[in-house]
């Protein structure tokens, strides 16, 4: 299998090494403690093992047998064929992290251009190799506003509409910064405040104000008072963008936002229960040597050709150790190079297409859901993709009639704001038809009349 | 060879993907909020599709040959993985389905944290981290949190051996520790005498990567975690090198109080040019209510008729949460199928044929190199790559003519303690005959170091670019491209 040794080169490889047995190889292990037996089911082939996994993987229940009306932070686009024929180059997914450029120039070039389509599409002047996910991504901008300011700022002045796990790993990550706290935006009662009711909060304390674009709801706003407001303290504006809607909206860049982070994942990348997602992190310029993560930096080798290398690496953990900008060290390059292909392959006509198809359909389905006896649209600011509605009973109780219709219901809001109780988001892409709206207007009805 | 970037590749009008037209009615968009440019590129599939193959065919990777990047682990990855991770019944669940939609995927993420507590000997496994790194900062929340949670906030240092990762006192630093450096000693173990001359109710901690970078095993390590121990810290194993320990010893018993593991080094899946890794974290009794949330617990047990019912638990004195949903679910479906395949024996044997191929390459580089700590290794040994009567050349010149002879080259310079290091792990997919022909390559290399420096100094000669200016790529910051002005 993956282990080539035939018996006799075994023998003859402990011979050139001294030793009689592989044994004989473990002695500085205390006797002990050696050769534990492990209690793990036994071998399986591949020809077992692949059928055992399509038994399981059989069992779920997929957006290929769902009607899929979730988000809240993982959608459902459709990932062209030539992403994963891409990916599936062994050249791409074998390498490791380039850190010998003359034989990594594939993957160096790749990421050189992920940074740049990722800065035109937020507007932003640089972004980075990657981080984990959107949540991570924000946490790390959360360290880099306390390292701009040399931690000398610190709060952190939060909108209550971000996405509630993104909040969650920001404090999980700040907690470690003893002098900075994390501050919500006060109208706590009532997470559908406007962005720019954060203003009042904004002090000479602040290090970062951040905010979601299109919000955890799905509307967007313009956020230029607020950039305003944030730089008259000295403060940073972060947006948490979804990369979809900015394929039709304008670019945080453009209301003077300072970093830009976000979940990759629309971006060509399978829903994968969760992971493996994409952090995407934008920022400008004069911000360069604080960001955290990897780097790619065109430059030329002594004949005067063009090409890349990992660069600013007086930044990262294996050369600054304690002191580096963050410990990230692998990142999620693979999710990076399906965007890349992603972005690529939709271009300026694709990708505008996708995000007004995710627009319209959401707006068709709010309009139908809004009139239904019983339901209401919560919200009548312009949205993208995703909306609230409230419902006649418990998220929890509809989602389970749904799903016995074979849809898969809007996210249940209740799980996170006790006080939007019966209240769904619904997420519509350009994967969900009319027909497919139209039979969840339906279900929903029924729901009610039940 | 140079290839155009996707922006200069770009040509107006072209189109890569065509998508159905809306087939419901329309609504007006809200004009003021509507962005005026979209600068991405425009191509057609033909050119994505060949630019991407062109770029990858610049790229050395294992498929290619050898890869032995020192505590990078660059075993082969199996096929099969790329196949089950990519079973529409996987790759299509959205994370947040009812959990009776999903319980494959939660009996897969049970049986995995299963697995992994029976490999190291913990008695708790959370899949959450993101990669070694995150799994490392998690370790030391938990450590801070189990002190915290006792009301013992004196203990400010996190004791990190000189040969340590520069992610372990990155994440300590983030986690707002203290590092202080622990020496090694002239066999490449802890300095005991040092050790115990730090270690005083201050001390958190003690980050231990055993085997260490220096590929050896420390010869001390019960002393070392007695130690820790006696001093009231907590000892966290850097699971990077647990390669060589699969089936040989588990972290666990030898008195390891938590540990991170890495499925893209020990389980086989793929490093993708950076990522993404994953990397779950180990604890013992003690510390398992403190681990991030979720963790997957059986909720109902099973009967003769039912499965058991899977859920997400948050465990009671949690760190909290550390990335989006559950942890990076596509590598975790590849280490179950590795781990499917290997077996009690196949994972024994693939530490005792990691350990066997890294000894066989030293027995035949060491007198050409100069080996600095001179005993058995384990998984991977680390050399000196210059030479007193080659003063002009360094590690960097022998890694960069190793291209030449179509090898990528070992890590260099580091660990930190060693002068111009070599750190070679051919891990144990690798066959007596490619460790022959790298052994070749590293002999000649040697020689010519002696003979012919200049061919090292200029190297690599057979690349598709040759040495890149570095200082250049820092002083200019070009970190991005865009349409070219008169596309």
């Amino acid at each position: 299998m993956f282990i080539p040794h035939t018996q006799d080169e075994t023998e003859a490889m402990l011979e050139a090494i001294g030793v009689k047995k592989l044994a004989d190889l473990f002695t500085d292990v205390p006797e002990k403690y050696r050769f534990p037996k492990l209690d793990l089911p036994e071998a399986l082939t591949e020809m077992e093992v692949l059928a055992e996994l399509k038994e399981y993987a059989g069992a779920n229940e997929s957006v290929d047998d769902l009607v899929c009306f979730l988000g809240a932070g993982a959608y459902n686009h459709y990932v062209p064929a030539a992403i994963d024929s891409l990916l599936r180059r062994s050249e791409f997914y074998t390498a490791y992290t380039p850190y010998q450029p003359e034989i990594s120039q594939g993957t160096l070039q790749s990421i050189f251009e992920f940074q740049s389509l990722i800065a035109n599409l937020t507007g932003m002047e640089v972004a980075n190799a990657s981080h984990y996910d959107g949540a991570t991504a924000t946490a790390e901008a959360g360290v880099m506003a306390y390292h701009n300011f040399r931690g000398k700022r610190s709060k952190i002045l939060l909108s209550e509409a971000i996405n509630p796990q993104y909040k969650e790993v920001l404090c999980t990550y700040m907690c470690g910064y003893e002098n900075i706290h994390i501050e919500s935006g006060s109208s706590k009662q009532d997470p559908f405040t406007a962005p720019d009711s954060l203003i009042p909060q904004i002090d000479g304390d602040t290090a970062l104000v951040l905010v979601q674009y299109p919000d955890f709801f799905g509307r967007v706003y313009d956020l230029t008072a607020l950039a305003i407001k944030a730089h008259e303290q000295g403060a940073l504006l972060g947006v948490i963008a979804n990369p979809t809607a900015l394929g039709l909206f304008k670019a945080p860049g453009e209301f003077g936002t300072d970093i830009v982070v976000g979940e990759g994942q629309p971006l060509g990348i399978p829903l994968s229960f969760g992971g493996p997602y994409l952090g995407f992190f934008a920022t400008r310029k004069e911000f360069a040597r604080k960001i955290s993560g990897r780097l790619v930096g065109e430059t030329e080798d002594g004949q005067g050709r063009k090409g890349y290398v990992l660069t600013l690496t007086a930044r990262e953990q294996h050369i600054r150790r304690e002191k580096a900008t963050s410990n990230i060290c692998t990142n999620q390059g693979l999710m990076s190079l399906a965007a890349t292909i992603y972005l690529s392959l939709l271009g300026k006509h694709g990708f505008r297409q996708v995000a007004s198809l995710c627009y319209q359909k959401a707006h068709y389905a709010a309009g139908k859901l809004g009139k239904l006896k019983g339901y209401k649209l919560v919200s009548s600011t312009p949205f993208f993709h995703e909306f609230v509605l409230q419902c006649p009973r418990p998220v929890s109780e509809i989602n389970a009639m749904l799903l016995d219709q074979g849809f898969l219901g809007g996210y249940d809001l209740s799980k996170d704001f006790p006080t939007l109780k019966n209240q769904m988001l619904l997420a519509v892409t350009e994967m969900n038809n009319k027909d497919q709206i139209d039979a969840l207007v339906e279900t929903l009805a029924e729901v009610h009349n039940d | 060879m140079t290839e155009p970037t996707i922006y200069e590749l770009s040509s107006t009008g072209r189109v890569g993907v065509e998508y159905p037209l809306p087939d419901v009615p329309l609504t007006d968009f809200p004009v003021e909020l509507l962005r005026e440019d979209l600068p991405l590129p425009e191509l057609s599939e033909v050119d994505v599709v060949r630019h991407f193959t062109h770029l990858s065919s610049l790229n050395y990777c294992i498929d290619t040959g050898l890869y032995p990047l020192g505590s990078c682990t660059m075993k082969y990855n199996p096929k099969i993985n790329e196949e089950t991770a990519r079973l529409p019944g996987f790759a299509h669940t959205h994370p947040l389905q009812p959990a009776e939609t999903v319980q494959v995927n939660l009996a897969l993420m049970f049986e995995l944290q299963e697995f992994l507590k029976e490999i190291s000997g913990f008695a708790g496994v959370c899949l959450e981290p993101a990669a070694g790194a995150q799994g490392e900062m998690v370790g030391v929340m938990i450590i801070r949190a189990y002190h915290r949670s006792r009301g013992d906030s004196k203990r400010v240092k996190m004791l990190i051996p000189d040969s340590a990762h520069g992610t372990n006192p990155a994440s300590s630093a983030m986690s707002g520790f203290e590092v202080v450096p622990v020496p090694s000693d002239a066999s490449g173990n802890v300095d005991l005498a040092a050790l115990k001359a730090i270690c005083d109710d201050t001390v958190a901690g003690l980050m231990l990567t055993n085997p260490n970078t220096l590929g050896l095993f420390d010869e001390n390590v019960l002393e070392v975690i007695k130690t820790v121990h006696a001093a009231g810290g907590l000892v966290y194993g850097d699971g990077a090198n647990l390669n060589a320990l699969l089936g040989i010893a588990r972290p666990g018993d030898l008195g390891f109080d938590l540990m991170h593991f890495n499925l893209h080094k020990t389980f086989s899946t793929p490093h993708g040019g950076g990522g993404p890794g994953s990397g779950p974290v180990g604890v013992t009794k003690k510390l398992i209510d403190f681990l991030p949330t979720p963790v997957v617990a059986v909720i109902e047990e099973g009967s003769e008729e039912l499965p058991p019912l899977y859920g997400f638990t948050t465990p009671k004195q949690t760190i909290g949460r550390v990335k989006s949903f559950y942890g990076q679910f596509g590598m975790i479906v590849r280490a179950f199928t590795y781990i499917r395949m290997q077996g009690p024996d196949g994972l024994k044997k693939v530490s005792q044929y990691a350990v066997l191929n890294a000894n066989y390459l030293l027995s035949r580089l060491q007198g050409a190199y100069v080996l600095p700590y001179k005993r058995r290794c384990m998984h991977e040994f680390v050399l000196e790559g210059c030479w007193a009567d080659a003063p002009e050349v360094h590690a960097m010149d022998v890694a960069k003519r190793l291209m030449d002879y179509k090898f990528h080259p070992p890590t260099n310079y580091f660990p930190l303690i060693v002068h111009e290091a070599l750190m070679i792990e051919p891990t144990e997919t690798e066959s007596m005959q490619t460790l022959d022909l790298f052994a070749d390559a590293m002999l000649k290399i040697a020689e010519e170091a002696h003979t012919h420096p200049e061919l090292l100094k200029s190297a690599p000669h057979d690349t598709p670019i040759s040495r890149l200016d570095e200082v250049k790529a820092a002083k200019d910051l070009v970190l991005c491209c865009w349409i070219p002005e008169d596309n």
